[in-house]
């Protein structure tokens, strides 16, 4: 049984209908990426799994239990969370303190403890920083924070929309580092990206996503070879 | 002209017209005329003096301050030139006002109600306009002067005798206050026969204040460094102890404090009370949970009319409950209604929110106004008869001993605030706050969230209702106007929004200090005004802001940030 499962959702906001009947699966342990153009809907696609967005139509599904009815605040307790897109920390508290609050729903506090170590590991930057007020953190520190925050969760599934955003090349390459890292400690990954030659050489698998659609599902090798996907995605000729 | 002449001209001539653009706006407003007569030390200088000239002053003192490390003379000779320089407005006023219209009279007075011909001889000095034009000149200049010399006194000097002057004038600017609540009996009538005049100070009275506050900071500053000294030296145990010691002697305070202000300061105090219940309750929901909230005068009306229907004695009343028996239905009436209004503004932010709960507040005091009501609440006529409290045959009617159930209300709302600001609740409107959208992906249930956030603070301004309707006995729905609302989010602005200790200096400055200046009564809200503009621009945080405002409002200083990083939220 697939870790998620997503099954033909159709997310609108009002009337614009944002996804057609979208379906996607994770296994336990895989990095999936979603990949499309500005505005196919991949942001949709993941708040609709958090719950922050509810599908009209079509049902999700973790482990097998269907969550697509429930609030934002229980899909979190069962495991499942995100680094929103745009590195939406909270600005005004530390660093620390925005860890902390990653740790919300969770109440065992030895492990939030070697969570916190376990981040700073993962991005010693932070541990630096510890005491900073998140505003004045750069954009890397805060997208590294951003994750960070989410890893404060304990997810199983850890959701990362757009992590490479407005970040320097040698920065990105870092970044997927950790994502591969997390993985290996046992995080099962749905990575939102735009840059897709980055986004394949982690994942195992890849959706591509066009105007609210899935367009292609495939390995990642494979739709690194596609066609379409090198035109399109890619760059190239 | 070499780089030695550092003094700088343009300044000078700006900060110069600036003061006498104030002192112009005093005089055009009214206030500098309607005080000439109000003494603050008996015949010899009055608050429209002050109003008039303290610009002057205040200037040459600036002045002094932006070109300290420059020569002596120099730093004089800049003083005087803005004392000069800010008196060309006022002269500007005196020539303007010559003019007159066909009839004789003010020609500038039909614009200008408050240019009366009172006011000109005030600024001429009761001379020609020429001669008056020189006599003005000449004291705004030595006034200017004099500003400058204060500045460049040592401050082993230039303290005390600031210290001094300014208890003076408080002194005789609340000198009715003090004679009213101290003045009247015992060895307060000799003293006050000693001291004061009918309106301000007497000379004796005035040496006597200078002496006694100028003497106290020579002595505290001679001894500061040394009690600074020993108590860096105390043991965490001893410190421990002076700091049990210091909250024994405030309980103390707090509990005589009736005795100390007698009748009519206790009803003050009384007042200030009712609005630190609201500030806090406010406060949590502006300041802890970020929900701008402007209909926040609507829970103190259910407090007070549920206070009002249970308990009265008139037709009205139904219940028959005693107060204490009303109190918590009263309270809950008010976290009821905070939840109902809660529910349909969950999905509104920001402005959306404001007007709607602006909104409510309007339709309750409507409601309480309506005839549709009248029947149960009273309408316009209001509730009647409503009886004080009692434990024991003991009646709180006096704002003496109301004090006490006030205090122990603000007691236990700073108290819940407290552990709620830390607490998980308080961790989840913190981040609702910062981010609904993300507090969301974290886990938080928003929905529960907001709703204790409105409830709680509903709960607070209820418990302020109820206590209000039974020190008045009778309500009214014009107790209950949108005012009220502005002034309970003004006062914890100006204290610092999301600080306790803030909401409580919000209330003493924002209803305290009106209430002890009455005389000011119709300048009150330009007075508001003008302390709100001069808040935002010198210390947007408030009086005693939270770590957490300071941090925001500092972002761009990294000195700051660095040093409040370092500390914990406050
Ligand atoms: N709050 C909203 N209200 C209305 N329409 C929205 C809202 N959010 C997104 N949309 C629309 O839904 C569609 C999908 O948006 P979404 O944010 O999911 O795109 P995306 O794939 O994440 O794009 P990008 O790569 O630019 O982040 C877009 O057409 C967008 O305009
Ligand atoms: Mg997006």
């Amino acid at each position: 049984m697939a870790l998620l499962e997503v099954n033909g959702i159709h997310t609108y906001y009002g009337a614009i209908h944002a996804l057609k009947g979208i379906s996607v699966s994770v296994d336990e342990g895989e990095i999936v990426t979603l990949i499309g153009a500005n505005g196919a809907g991949k942001s949709t696609t993941i708040n609709t799994i958090c719950g922050i967005l509810h599908p009209a139509q079509g049902e999700i599904y973790l482990e097998g239990e269907a969550i697509h009815e429930l609030p934002a605040h229980e899909i979190v307790m069962r495991g499942v969370s995100q680094a929103p897109e745009g590195r939406r920390v909270f600005g005004r508290l530390t660093v620390t303190e925005n860890l902390e609050m990653g740790a919300y729903a969770r109440s065992d506090n030895n492990g939030i403890r070697r969570d916190m170590e376990r981040v700073f590991t993962l991005f010693p930057r932070l541990e630096e920083r510890s005491k900073q007020v998140a505003g004045t953190l750069s954009g890397g520190e805060q997208q590294m924070l951003s994750m960070g925050r989410a890893l404060m969760a304990s997810p199983r599934l850890l959701l990362l929309d757009e992590p490479s955003m407005g970040l320097a090349p040698i920065l990105v390459e870092a970044i997927f580092d950790t994502i591969r890292e997390i993985n290996a400690r046992g995080t099962t990954v749905l990575l939102v990206e735009q840059n897709a030659l980055m986004a394949f050489s982690v994942a195992n698998r890849g959706y591509v996503l066009q105007t609210g659609e899935i367009q292609l599902a495939d390995t990642a090798e494979a739709l690194r070879q596609n066609d379409e996907v090198r035109k399109l995605y890619l760059g190239e000729a | 002209m070499g780089t030695q002449t550092r003094l700088d001209w343009g300044a000078t001539v700006r900060l110069g017209l600036l003061a006498g653009v104030v002192a112009l706006s005093l005089s055009l407003i009214g206030m500098v005329e309607r005080f000439s007569e109000r003494d603050i030390i008996g015949g010899v200088f009055s608050l429209g003096q002050v109003f008039l000239f303290g610009a002057a002053i205040g200037g040459g003192y600036l002045a002094a301050r932006r070109s300290a490390g420059e020569e002596l003379g120099r730093v004089l000779l800049g003083g005087l030139a803005l004392g000069l320089i800010s008196s060309l407005p006022l002269i500007l006023l005196l020539v303007a006002g010559g003019l007159t219209d066909a009839e004789g009279g003010i020609l500038l007075r039909r614009f200008l109600i408050n240019v009366s011909p009172g006011l000109l001889k005030l600024l001429a000095f009761g001379q020609g306009q020429i001669a008056g034009s020189l006599i003005l000149a000449a004291v705004t200049g030595v006034l200017g002067l004099v500003g400058a010399g204060v500045y460049l006194l040592p401050p082993r000097l230039g303290r005390p005798l600031l210290v001094g002057l300014i208890s003076v004038f408080l002194i005789g600017l609340l000198s009715e206050i003090i004679i009213l609540a101290w003045g009247n009996r015992g060895i307060g009538l000799i003293i006050r026969r000693f001291m004061f005049a009918a309106r301000g100070l007497l000379v004796p009275g005035a040496c006597l204040v200078f002496l006694v506050a100028a003497g106290s900071n020579v002595a505290w500053s001679g001894q500061q460094e040394r009690v600074e000294q020993r108590l860096s030296t105390l043991g965490p145990e001893q410190q421990q102890r002076l700091r049990r010691g210091m909250i024994a002697l405030g309980v103390l305070l707090l509990l005589v404090l009736p005795f100390i202000l007698r009748t009519y300061l206790s009803e003050v105090i009384d007042n200030i009370g009712l609005y630190i219940l609201m500030g806090l309750g406010l406060n949590i929901v502006v300041g802890f949970a970020g929900l701008l909230d402007l209909g926040y005068v609507a829970f103190f009306a259910i407090g007070a009319y549920a206070m009002g229907v249970l308990t009265s004695h008139s037709d009205l009343g139904v219940g028959g409950l005693s107060f204490w028996a009303a109190l918590p239905f009263a309270v809950l009436a008010a976290v009821a209604a905070g939840i109902i209004l809660g529910i349909p503004v969950l999905r509104m932010r920001g402005d959306y929110l404001a007007i709607v709960t602006l909104g409510f507040g309007e339709i309750i005091r409507i409601l309480a106004l309506s005839d549709f009501l009248a029947p149960y609440i009273g309408g316009a006529q209001g509730i009647l008869l409503i009886p004080k409290a009692r434990i024991l045959g003991f009646e709180f009617v006096r704002p003496e001993s109301l004090y006490y159930v006030i205090l122990l209300a603000c007691l236990l709302a700073v108290f819940v605030s407290w552990r709620l600001r830390d607490s998980r609740l308080g961790r989840q409107w913190m981040a609702m706050r910062e981010d609904e959208d993300v507090a969301e992906a974290m886990g938080i249930n928003l929905v529960k969230t907001k709703l204790l956030a409105f409830a709680i603070g509903a709960g607070f301004s209820g418990l302020s209702g109820a206590i209000f309707a039974s020190k008045l006995s009778s309500i009214f729905p014009h107790s209950f106007q949108l005012l009220v609302s502005i002034n309970v989010l003004c006062l914890i602005i100006v204290g610092g929004i999301g600080s306790l200790p803030g909401a409580m200096v919000g209330a003493l400055i924002l209803v305290g200090l009106p209430e002890l200046l009455r005389e000011f009564a119709e300048y009150r809200f330009m007075m508001y005004g003008a302390l709100l503009i001069v808040m935002m621009l010198v210390r947007p945080e408030g009086f005693w802001p939270s770590a957490i405002h300071k941090r925001e409002l500092h972002m761009e200083e990294p000195e700051a940030l660095a040093h409040l990083a370092a500390g914990q939220t406050g």
